[in-house]
């Protein structure tokens, strides 16, 4: 492996490089499934069958707390790549952690918000309203979930091996991730919450 | 007893027992003679775990080829039902199960994989690169392809197969409908594969950019590479639509939800529209790279260079993008009103003008060229007048008044068939051609192959264009049986005589291969065909680290440049030690519980389901976790294994 | 140069085949609908016919020409890059032959999604055909009679078809008097047709929907107004009323023969209120089909 010193850690060899291209083509892939799901959304957000209507289920206290949550941590893994950029390996953990728990919290809300909407009667069979509302955001939960235990082995990764080309370019990696799902949350937020609200 | 009944076949047959004996047998053959043989170890080391891209395109064939054949007796049966009014041969039930398969496995499980076997092994070579971007992902991508085939080979023995049409259109493939777990199999196995399908583009696209030999600008690139890069950027954006489809599918037949059901608002239509927002592309990503093998063997063998090779990748380009923009055409006749109806049938119409220009520059590379006509040329020259055809008929079809005539109708099958059958079948036996001594070593034998190419097109003539008469006289596609008083009779077994005969060239293909093995020479040298792009510039066949030294290039015909400019293509004749990845059984295990996983879906078999889930969990754990930084190709074994390839030099 | 005379001779045996026999059903129109899209039919396959016997000159050309063996050994050939021009004619003739086809493809669009031409002044018979698996089932709500499996209209009239599925998608279809649409549970979609002479033609669901699919077709007549008129009284005299029990016995899945009844199912089970609009016309068609048909077609 050869290691060009002058890079950013993360990108630092041939094999790291073609990760982080590779991993944005990923995510040009997610983009199209989350656009897929988004425009499924759309087509069928009036169908609500003998279902209840957006209007009627959401409710916006625990939407803006996931919000709030998920937005923080988008900000606080970024601080955790600029940390491992200086190389201060302790403030980088830190911050992973942060972004972590903030991730958790922001599950532990969206679970709630399930558990309400199948209370009033808008389960994932209910109408096919109710169906792509749940399988959206379903899917957006599940990558978050996904996320957690990803991020959970980059850190143990860190803490045992040290900030190294291969660790540096995980952490990396991992932090588009979730910024991305970050930005798939603001769609989420503008494009079925509030216009659902409204 | 009651567990057991659900594995049953809901409508069974003689030739279904026949299929289960048959297929039982062949297993305890195959595992009794790899344990006869002591070929176990073998089998692990060197193909199960190999992450090599060249033994991963050789297995993409292989089973492209065995897909060929289930997917063609199918075919075979088809046309033989449908060889007389009122045949009996086989039942509504059964002529929808085969013609649902055959359509599945031709385009999921042969087609793709014929064009990931080609683009496994000839890109990184054309290009001077050691392997793919990513190896692992690489095996990983073939074996969940390969696992996705098999599961969706298993269902007429176990549960049954499944019976809506390959295009699977809700409400018919919903419960209501489609009430054996057919369908079930259908949404998973695809599901299982596209995910390979999907990781197979993001590592070509990676490795294409990526990975080129020094001097290699995107239009230096070998056509076949740009037509690669094209198709995998297509897959990397077309797939995820069917990945959202096949999920929403599953979901409303395994757990109740309302997406394309009949009441609660459920929209049987957005199906058809997610469908072929995937569908059409997909047709794209079959062509694209048949057309890059196209441009390879018509350059070659007319021994001048590809004409046009600028409008040769803007004419890509423009067809990648515009193939997302017609998808509506696939059901023009769904009522959606004359200014949707006119808007896709422009689009449509558009893209027949790129692939037009792509024709006449083939054309124009004949022109001053020196023809010499080997099997894979053969192919290609025959494929240009009979894609033509079939290019026109699309022309037709997309004039969207007139297509609520040929819409459903034989018409239609005829058509689709004129382009994928000398579109994308013909450039993968060229290909298959070409490329047969870089794989092996050894040529196939010309003169059946000659044989192979002249059977199937006549037989390709006479039993699809008497489709195009009985649509206009009202065929509709997918009937099992039709009225002596329809007249359909005599042209209808013209087909079926094409089909055999087609059948007899698809088999002379096998016999091909088993008589090349026997008696071809192994003294080809590096360059049998007189070729000019770089993947010709190493041994035949490949050794393990691609090219001994990495070769600097200057042209998009790097070979020939070599050959008749001068041009050197290893500037540095010392050899390094060579940087390789490890083999890893991990991705056949992963995908081996990808199986057991799809398996437990269909049957819905939750706890076997939760565990595989759980399973494939820990193998990507174990993939974070696992630090593998590969291993080196020492110097010795690097000038130990060029001269026993090379002749002493 | 087998091979040529080969693809020659098919296509010459097609075309002896097409003038031989009887006429194929798709080109043989009874109604206008079908008339312009046979007539869109043949201009295609005329014009590219054309596109195909260039492809093959040039293919012929180039093979004849520029053959190996026809080459001394040390014939080299040039290097060439594309030129301009030459590509610029690759891309404009088709840009100019799909143009032109398109032209054609959008005012045909408009002409099959409107009531048929020559008929403009006359009022649209409105029939729904609603499918079940795997039978037809023809309502006449103005004259209150509905048929399974056959189908009896007016000629010089337009019709205006209703459709929709009680099951899977399927697709009406009467070849000699128009294209197909499809006809989906969830909303209704039209079809304008029209007979101009009297005959039997047949009709068929084009679209799979599932085992009895082959056998899924209907008998369509077209007879003068004034059997249209008779056979409508002699239904209303003769046919029992059709229930909402029979219905229900009537769409479970199946093969039926030809039944007859007075009534329609529109009044126990209204058809879907979703509507796939063809155009502005089939809206208000929509709209004023839930009231009485009045006539107001004309304005069209």
């Amino acid at each position: 492996m050869k290691i060009d010193h002058s890079l950013p850690l993360e990108y630092s060899t041939d094999q790291n490089q073609y990760n982080i291209l590779g991993f944005w083509i990923f995510l040009g892939a997610e983009i199209m499934l989350f656009a897929t799901l988004f425009a499924t959304y759309f087509t069928l957000a009036n169908r609500t069958g003998s279902g209840p209507s957006g209007a009627e289920i959401f409710e916006i206290t625990p939407v803006l707390i996931e919000t709030l949550l998920l937005l923080t941590s988008s900000f606080t893994i970024g601080l955790g790549i600029h940390a491992m950029r200086l190389g201060n390996k302790k403030a980088m953990l830190s911050f992973f952690s942060i972004t972590l728990l903030l991730g958790l919290a922001f599950l532990g809300v969206e679970i709630y918000e399930f558990i309400h909407y199948v209370h009033v009667g808008a389960g994932i069979q209910t109408s096919a309203f109710t169906s792509i509302l749940l399988t959206t955001l379903g899917t957006h939960g599940a990558h978050v979930t996904l996320g957690l235990f990803w991020g959970l082995f980059i850190i143990l990764q860190v803490k045992k091996r040290g900030l190294t080309p291969q660790t540096a370019n995980k952490s990396f990696i991992f932090s588009l991730y979730w910024h991305f799902l970050d930005v798939v949350w603001i769609f989420i937020f503008s494009f079925i919450y509030l216009k659902g609200m409204m | 007893m009651e567990f057991l009944e659900r594995f049953a076949v809901p409508h069974p047959s003689i030739a279904i027992y026949a299929s289960m004996v048959a297929i039982g047998l062949t297993m305890i053959a195959i595992v009794a003679g790899l344990t006869y043989f002591k070929k176990w170890g073998y089998l692990w080391r060197e193909w199960l775990t190999t992450v090599d891209h060249k033994r991963i395109g050789i297995m993409y064939l292989i089973s492209a080829l065995l897909m060929l054949f289930r997917g063609g007796v199918d075919a075979i049966m088809m046309r033989a039902q449908l060889s007389a009014p009122e045949n009996t041969l086989l039942d509504a039930q059964h002529y929808n199960e085969i013609f649902t398969t055959h359509g599945v496995v031709m385009i999921i499980f042969m087609a793709m994989p014929f064009i990931f076997a080609l683009m496994n092994f000839v890109v990184p070579l054309q290009i001077g690169a050691r392997d793919v971007a990513f190896p692992r992902l690489n095996a990983l991508s073939f074996w969940l392809f390969f696992m996705g085939a098999m599961l969706f080979n298993i269902s007429f023995v176990i549960g049954g197969s499944p019976d809506a049409g390959w295009t699977s259109y809700f409400p018919l493939a919903g419960n209501e409908f489609s009430t054996s777990v057919g369908t079930n199999y259908y949404m998973l196995a695809i599901q299982i594969s596209g995910i390979g399908s999907l990781m197979t583009g993001i590592n070509m696209i990676t490795t294409i950019l990526k990975m080129r030999a020094p001097g290699m600008t995107l239009m230096k690139m070998p056509m076949f590479t740009w037509s690669s890069f094209i198709a995998n950027v297509i897959i990397v954006f077309a797939f995820p639509v069917l990945t959202v489809a096949l999920a929403m599918g599953t979901m409303d037949r395994l757990f109740g939800t309302q997406f394309f059901t009949m009441e609660n608002g459920g929209m049987d239509m957005l199906w058809a529209n997610l469908f072929w927002v995937w569908g059409h592309p997909e047709v794209y990503i079959l062509i694209l790279p048949a057309f890059g093998i196209y441009s390879e063997v018509i350059s070659t063998f007319s021994r001048k260079n590809l004409y046009g090779y600028k409008s040769m990748v803007a004419s890509m380009v423009v067809i990648s993008l515009m193939s997302f923009l017609v998808w509506a055409h696939h059901f023009f006749t769904m009522g959606q009103g004359a200014l949707t109806n006119s808007i896709f049938s422009i689009t449509t119409m558009a893209i027949a003008v790129p692939t037009g220009v792509k024709i006449f520059n083939w054309l124009l590379t004949m022109w001053k060229g020196k023809i010499e006509i080997t099997t894979p040329m053969l192919y290609s020259l025959l494929f240009i007048p009979l894609f033509t055809l079939g290019g026109v008929t699309g022309v037709m079809l997309a004039m969207s008044a007139a297509d609520y005539q040929y819409h459903n109708t034989m018409f239609l099958v005829a058509h689709f068939h004129n382009v994928i059958i000398p579109g994308v079948v013909f450039a993968m036996l060229a290909g298959l051609t070409y490329y047969w001594p870089k794989m092996f070593g050894f040529m196939l034998n010309e003169r059946i192959g000659k044989w192979t190419a002249w059977l199937l097109s006549i037989g390709f003539l006479l039993a699809f264009m008497p489709m195009y008469i009985t649509g206009l006289d009202g065929q509709a596609r997918r009937m099992y049986t039709y009225s002596e008083a329809t007249g359909f009779g005599p042209l209808n077994m013209i087909s079926f005589v094409g089909a055999i005969i087609m059948a007899v060239g698809f088999a002379l293909i096998v016999y091909n291969v088993y008589y090349s093995t026997r008696y071809a020479s192994r003294d080809i040298g590096e360059d049998p065909w007189d070729a000019r792009t770089l993947e010709w510039a190493t041994h035949n066949p490949v050794p393990e680290y691609n090219f001994a030294v990495v070769p600097e290039v200057r042209s998009s015909e790097a070979l020939w440049d070599a050959k008749k400019h001068g041009h050197v293509l290893f500037k540095d004749r010392n050899y390094k030690k060579i940087h390789m990845p490890n083999n890893s059984g991990v991705p056949f295990i992963m995908s081996l519980i990808f199986f057991v996983w799809g398996f437990s879906f269909i049957f819905s078999l939750w706890i076997p389901a939760i565990l595989a889930t759980i399973g494939i969990l820990v193998c990507m754990a174990h993939r974070s976790f696992e630090q593998d930084h590969g291993h080196y190709i020492s110097v010795e074994e690097i000038e130990e294994t060029e001269t026993k390839m090379r002749g002493a030099k | 140069m087998k091979r040529k005379w080969m693809a020659l001779s098919i296509i010459f045996a097609i075309a002896t085949f097409l003038t031989g026999c009887e006429p194929l059903l798709v080109l043989d129109p009874k109604g206008p609908q079908a008339a312009r899209q046979a007539q869109d039919i043949m201009l295609s396959i005329g014009i590219m016919s054309i596109i195909v016997l260039v492809v093959f000159a040039m293919l012929i050309f180039v093979l004849f020409k520029y053959r190996a063996s026809k080459q001394s050994p040390d014939y080299e050939p040039p290097h060439m890059e594309g030129n301009i021009w030459v590509e610029a004619i690759c891309v404009g003739i088709p840009v100019i032959i799909v143009a032109y086809l398109s032209f054609v493809s959008v005012q045909s669009n408009y002409i099959v999604e409107a009531t048929p031409q020559g008929y403009e002044e006359k009022e649209p018979l409105v029939i729904y055909a609603s499918s079940s698996n795997w039978k037809w089932h023809f309502s006449y709500p103005e004259e209150n009679i509905e048929t399974v499996n056959y189908l009896y209209i007016p000629t010089d009239r337009p019709l205006e078809f209703k459709l929709y599925s009680h099951g899977p998608i399927t697709s009406f279809w009467i070849p000699q008097l128009g294209g197909q649409k499809y006809a989906m549970s969830d909303m209704i979609t039209t079809l304008h047709l029209a007979a101009d002479a009297p005959g039997e033609f047949m009709g068929r669901n084009a679209n799979f929907s599932g085992k009895g699919f082959a056998e899924n077709t209907f008998e369509v007549t077209a007879m003068s107004p004034t059997e249209f008129v008779e056979w409508v009284d002699e239904v209303q005299e003769t046919a029992k009323p059709l229930t909402e029990e029979k219905f229900d016995e009537l769409i479970e899945p199946g093969h039926l023969g030809r039944m007859t009844f007075t009534g329609t199912h529109l009044d126990f089970m209204p058809p879907p209120e979703g509507h796939n609009h063809g155009s502005s016309h089939a809206d208000e068609s929509i709209e004023d089909s839930h009231s009485e048909h009045e006539g107001d077609h004309s304005n069209h």
